[in-house]
This record gives C-alpha cells, sequence and structure tokens, in this order.
C-alpha cells in the first residue's frame, strides 16, 4: 500500500515502557491525516523492510534504555547518522531496530526520509503500567510525530 | 601451570544468554560447559490452573521465533488426553502453517545467522555490503514464511488462530490465491539457496552422534510419528519419559536431556534429515542430489545445508497442501475435556519439542511439562565444542573463538526457549 508516510510504533504491551511506541502510535492514528498510514509493530524485520516500502516518510516510535534520563526524548535522522550497533532500543529479537535501519541502509531500501523517537524508559518489568515520566513524553511526541507527518504532505 | 583466556562478551547471531568454558591440561580438554544463565521462565508453573483451552496461546508465548511448534505440542497433547484425532483438511492445515514456520525460522538462520560464519562476516548487515541479492533473497524467502504464518495464524508472531481441536477460523480456497506467487518463487529461491550454501567452504568434522526425530510412515515429520534414532531407538511418543532424563547441572540454569541409556543425542534438521531423507519430496531430494549432499550427513557445520533442503520441502509441502485443500465443514472438532494425561511430541524448526499435561475433571491443567529441542541439543554442542577445540588446539585464539561460536550456531540454539553472551575460558597448561 502506497501512502506518503508510515507512522510505525514498536514495543511489547505487557513490558511496561516498552509499549509506550504503540501508545504513541494509537494516539496518532485517532488524529492522522488521510495520507498517514500507521502501524503497530513488534519490531519484526522484514515486516518492518516490507511496511516501509514505496513511503516517502517514516517515522518510527519506540522506547530505549539509554541509562538517560526516563522520558527523555531523542528524535534521530538516520539519513544523517548511523545509528551505533549497540544502540539500546528495546529489543529481545535476533535483529533489533538498530540491525534494520542499518540492514536497510545496506541494501538501500530505506525511505527518502527515515526519523526515530525515542523514549528513554525506565521500568521494562512485565505489566502494562508506564513509569509517569514516560507517560508524560507521550503527548509531546504525538504532538511532533503529527507535526512532522503533516510538514511532510 | 600456562593459562589462556579466550573472552567473548557478546555471542551474536543466537537468541538468550550463555558462557561456554573449557578447561586444557596436558593438551587434554578435562572441562566442557556451556553455561546458560538466562533466567528460568517458570511456564511449566504457569500453565497449572488455567484451562486446557489457553495452553497453546500460553505456550506460544515461550518463543517468538517457533510459537507454532508450541502450539502444535500442545494442542496434539491436550486432543490425545481427550482421546480426539485431527484429521482430513484440518490436519493439513496444521502441516501448512508448520511449514510457514520451518521457512521463516530457517530462512532467518541460513541466511541472517549462520552464512556470515562461513563468509567471514560479524554480521548479516556486513555481509549485505558485498552480497546485496543474496541478503534480500534471504529476506524475501523469510516474508514468504511469514506470510503463511499471518494468512492461516492471523498474525506472523504469536498466532492467534490455532486452538485445542483445529482452528477458530479456516480459509475459503479461493483465499489462497495471493500466496500461491510467492511461495512458487519461494521454492525456485529455496533451490537456489540450496546451491548456494552447498559451495561454502566446511571445516571436516563428525563424531558418532545418536540423531532423534520423528519418524511417520507417509511422511517427512510435523506433527506425528513415532521417536526413532540411528541406534535403535523406536518409540511411540508416550514412551519418551521412560527413555529420556531432564538433569540439573550446578554450572547452567537449562535443564540437560539425555537419553537413559545412553547420554547425549542430537535433534534438529540434521536428525531429521538423516532419518527421513526418503519421506522429502522428490524435488528436495533432487536438489540435494543435484549439489552432491548424500542421503546422511553427520557434519553439523552443514546443517546450514539441510536447513536449505528442508526450506525446499516446506515450500514444496505447502503448495501440494494448498492445491488438495478444500475448506472442511468446521473449522474444529468439538472435543470434551475430561481427567487425564496426554502428550505429543512435534517438530520445532529445531528439532523435537515434548509437551505433557495433567487435565483435571473441570479442564483445568494441573501439571505441564516442556522439553524445548535447545534443551535436548545441550550435551551434544558441549561435546562438539570438548572435541572441536581438543582436535585444534594449536589453532590461533581468535580462529578458535569464531570456530567455538560457530559450533554453538550449527544447531541454531534458541535459548529464550531455552542465549547472547557466550564467555570462552580456555584454561591451558
Amino acid at each position: 500500500m502506497s501512502t506518503s508516510v508510515l507512522v510505525v510504533g514498536i514495543g511489547n504491551d505487557y513490558r511496561c515502557d516498552d509499549r509506550v511506541g504503540l501508545l504513541v502510535a494509537r494516539a496518532v492514528q485517532a488524529r492522522k491525516g488521510t495520507h498517514v498510514r500507521v502501524l503497530e509493530s513488534d519490531g519484526n524485520c522484514t515486516t518492518l523492510l516490507e511496511a516501509w516500502q514505496e513511503t516517502r516518510m517514516v517515522i518510527l516510535i519506540d522506547a530505549i534504555c539509554a541509562g538517560t534520563t526516563p522520558g527523555q526524548i531523542v528524535r534521530l535522522d538516520v539519513h544523517r547518522q548511523p545509528l551505533p550497533s549497540t544502540y539500546p532500543f528495546a529489543s529481545s529479537h535476533a535483529l533489533g531496530l538498530a540491525e534494520t535501519i542499518e540492514l536497510a541502509r545496506t541494501l538501500q531500501q530505506l525511505p527518502p526520509k527515515c526519523l526515530i523517537y525515542g523514549i528513554a524508559g525506565k521500568d521494562f518489568s512485565s505489566g502494562e503500567t508506564l513509569s509517569p515520566e514516560v507517560s508524560g513524553a507521550i503527548p509531546v511526541v504525538v504532538e511532533q510525530v503529527i507535526r512532522e507527518a503533516c510538514s511532510a504532505s | 601451570m600456562r593459562t589462556t583466556n579466550i573472552l567473548v562478551d557478546y555471542l551474536a547471531r543466537v537468541e538468550g544468554e550463555t558462557a561456554f568454558s573449557v578447561k586444557v591440561r596436558n593438551k587434554r580438554v578435562i572441562e566442557a560447559h556451556l553455561n546458560i544463565f538466562e533466567p528460568p521462565r517458570f511456564f511449566e508453573a504457569f500453565l497449572r490452573g488455567r484451562s486446557y483451552h489457553e495452553a497453546p496461546d500460553i505456550t506460544a508465548r515461550i518463543c517468538g521465533i517457533c510459537p507454532v511448534a508450541y502450539q502444535m505440542s500442545a494442542v496434539h497433547a491436550l486432543e490425545q488426553a481427550f482421546g480426539v484425532h485431527v484429521e482430513g483438511q484440518l490436519r493439513a492445515l496444521r502441516r501448512l502453517i508448520y511449514c510457514g514456520e520451518w521457512i521463516e525460522s530457517h530462512a532467518l538462520h541460513v541466511y541472517l545467522l549462520h552464512a556470515p560464519d562461513f563468509l567471514g562476516y560479524a554480521d548479516a548487515m556486513r555481509m549485505a555490503r558485498v552480497h546485496p541479492d543474496i541478503v534480500k533473497r534471504g529476506l524475501r524467502i523469510k516474508k514468504a514464511g511469514n506470510a503463511l504464518m499471518a494468512f492461516l495464524g492471523g498474525r506472523e508472531i504469536h498466532p492467534i488462530n490455532v486452538r485445542v481441536g483445529g482452528f477458530y477460523h479456516v480459509p475459503a480456497k479461493k483465499d489462497f490465491a495471493p500466496l500461491l506467487e510467492q511461495l512458487s518463487w519461494g521454492r525456485e529461491a529455496a533451490c537456489e539457496t540450496v546451491r548456494w550454501v552447498a559451495r561454502l567452504p566446511f571445516p571436516e568434522f563428525t563424531q558418532e552422534y545418536e540423531f532423534v526425530a520423528l519418524r511417520h510412515p507417509d511422511e517427512y515429520p510435523f506433527n506425528e510419528g513415532r521417536l526413532v534414532s540411528n541406534q535403535g531407538l523406536d518409540i511411540a511418543v508416550n514412551e519418551y519419559e521412560d527413555h529420556f532424563l531432564e538433569e540439573q547441572v550446578p554450572y547452567s540454569h537449562a535443564l540437560h536431556s539425555r537419553l537413559k541409556e545412553r547420554g547425549a543425542y542430537f535433534v534438529g534438521p540434521l536428525a531429521r534429515y538423516n532419518l527421513n531423507f526418503e519421506r522429502l519430496s522428490p524435488l528436495a531430494q533432487e536438489v540435494a542430489r543435484e549439489v552432491g549432499f548424500g542421503p546422511v550427513c553427520r557434519n553439523p557445520f552443514q546443517s546450514i545445508i539441510v536447513r536449505s533442503i528442508e526450506m525446499v520441502y516446506a515450500f514444496d509441502e505447502a503448495l501440494r497442501l494448498i492445491e488438495a485443500y478444500e475448506p472442511p465443514e468446521q473449522p474444529f472438532v468439538d472435543l470434551h475435556p475430561r481427567a487425564a494425561s496426554g502428550c505429543a511430541c512435534t517438530e520445532a524448526p529445531r528439532g523435537i519439542l515434548y509437551h505433557r499435561y495433567q487435565i483435571d475433571e473441570q479442564g483445568l491443567i494441573r501439571e505441564a511439562r516442556i522439553v524445548p529441542p535447545t534443551s535436548q541439543n545441550q550435551k551434544t554442542i558441549e561435546e562438539d565444542l570438548r572435541a572441536y577445540v581438543e582436535q585444534h588446539l594449536d589453532t590461533p585464539k581468535a580462529q578458535l573463538t569464531w570456530r567455538c561460536e560457530q559450533t554453538i550456531r550449527n544447531y541454531d540454539p534458541c535459548i529464550s526457549c531455552s542465549t547472547h553472551f557466550l564467555q570462552l575460558h580456555l584454561e591451558q597448561q
């Protein structure tokens, strides 16, 4: 399906702060324009590579565990900076988000514009409750994502 | 005493956390331990007190790569308990969803996890810089497997459409149409994969293994058959616990499985292939012969070839099943829970997966036992590491470490079913 902007929330609903990407995606879904497609993902490499084919812009939202202040928002423009292989996106999969991005870059399968919003988490244990700091970051990221998605239209 | 330490902090391209240590004295390996320190996950305890119908969905959560295997072993074990045998097109659909899992799991391992070992790349990203078309092919094959799983299972990971007795929903014949082109392409791409991996450089290495796999009278095994080995084992699955034992070892969180009478054994693609070659489809056999690969392989490094042949089979079998498909009258077989126990083994991509459940009169699970393939292969992995190190003591440390990692990856271990850290401690006198 070809749309100009794809927003992807990545995470696990049952690992506390790891679900923040999914919650941002759901909030964007409720307010998005017609040119924006929203996807929830567990970070599966092939699904992501497939999903962003033929899009002009992809915005990925994921929790990070960087040892920084919980709730801190990090915006990365993937075309301007390579992701370090050890970039601490929360993932227990064989190929995490950083590897997927670098693989796509190598295979020339990145969309022309690719942004990542990382939100620093604190608690990745089992459960559905977000840390207050992480929860507080959601409206900020939602506004930024919608603004960026609209600017691409 | 001269001591040499080789430390690898992070074993990439496997799932979970483990360390490996070997002690060498007088050019003899005196100890080789695979220390899995991934925390215990207590799934067997979670299952107690839950309804029987939750077992396939709870156990699927054990693994994101082989959830279908957990679902299949669970439903077969519970159906055995309730005296139900699922046949016809429902049985065929179970084989079909298993084809999807084998394809996605094998493609991931062959292309992204194992191939870089043979070509000298640290990871698939570096391999992709030099071989982009090969990596693209691998990703496309994996996608075809994922598509099949999503089609039948409702989603790619942790499918939600499998239930005890069958499925919640079954497709119409015409629903398969969008998959056919992808699967036909996949079958040819899998043949190309076999031709490609057969040319990789393999170290000479083998041991006297006891291969254990399911064997069915007519089919390459997924869900049913007797448990057989190349050393005379030939038992019904409900005799499993009479012949196999799990035991704790002081240095690992994972239980070690062994044959009571003979010790370590080998499960997975090599075991299936060696015990079932003639059950492969004519095309899969033909591709094996074309690359000069015989019906028996005892070199675990060549498991990448066998996985690729199994991918050919899985695509071929999927297309055959789809062609023969007629929708069943209802998506599941009615069943009546009763106080009983049942067990089953199915062939996960990594080897046999055993489940046993004790159910009470309300249909609640009183006891559950799950033996994943990786725990069954641990002793053999340790024996391979011991033998390989002993045969290559003069190999430079970095190269030996690389080979040790590769030796572990030969088994495509899924330590989350039961590993990301490898710490190789080589102590030499």
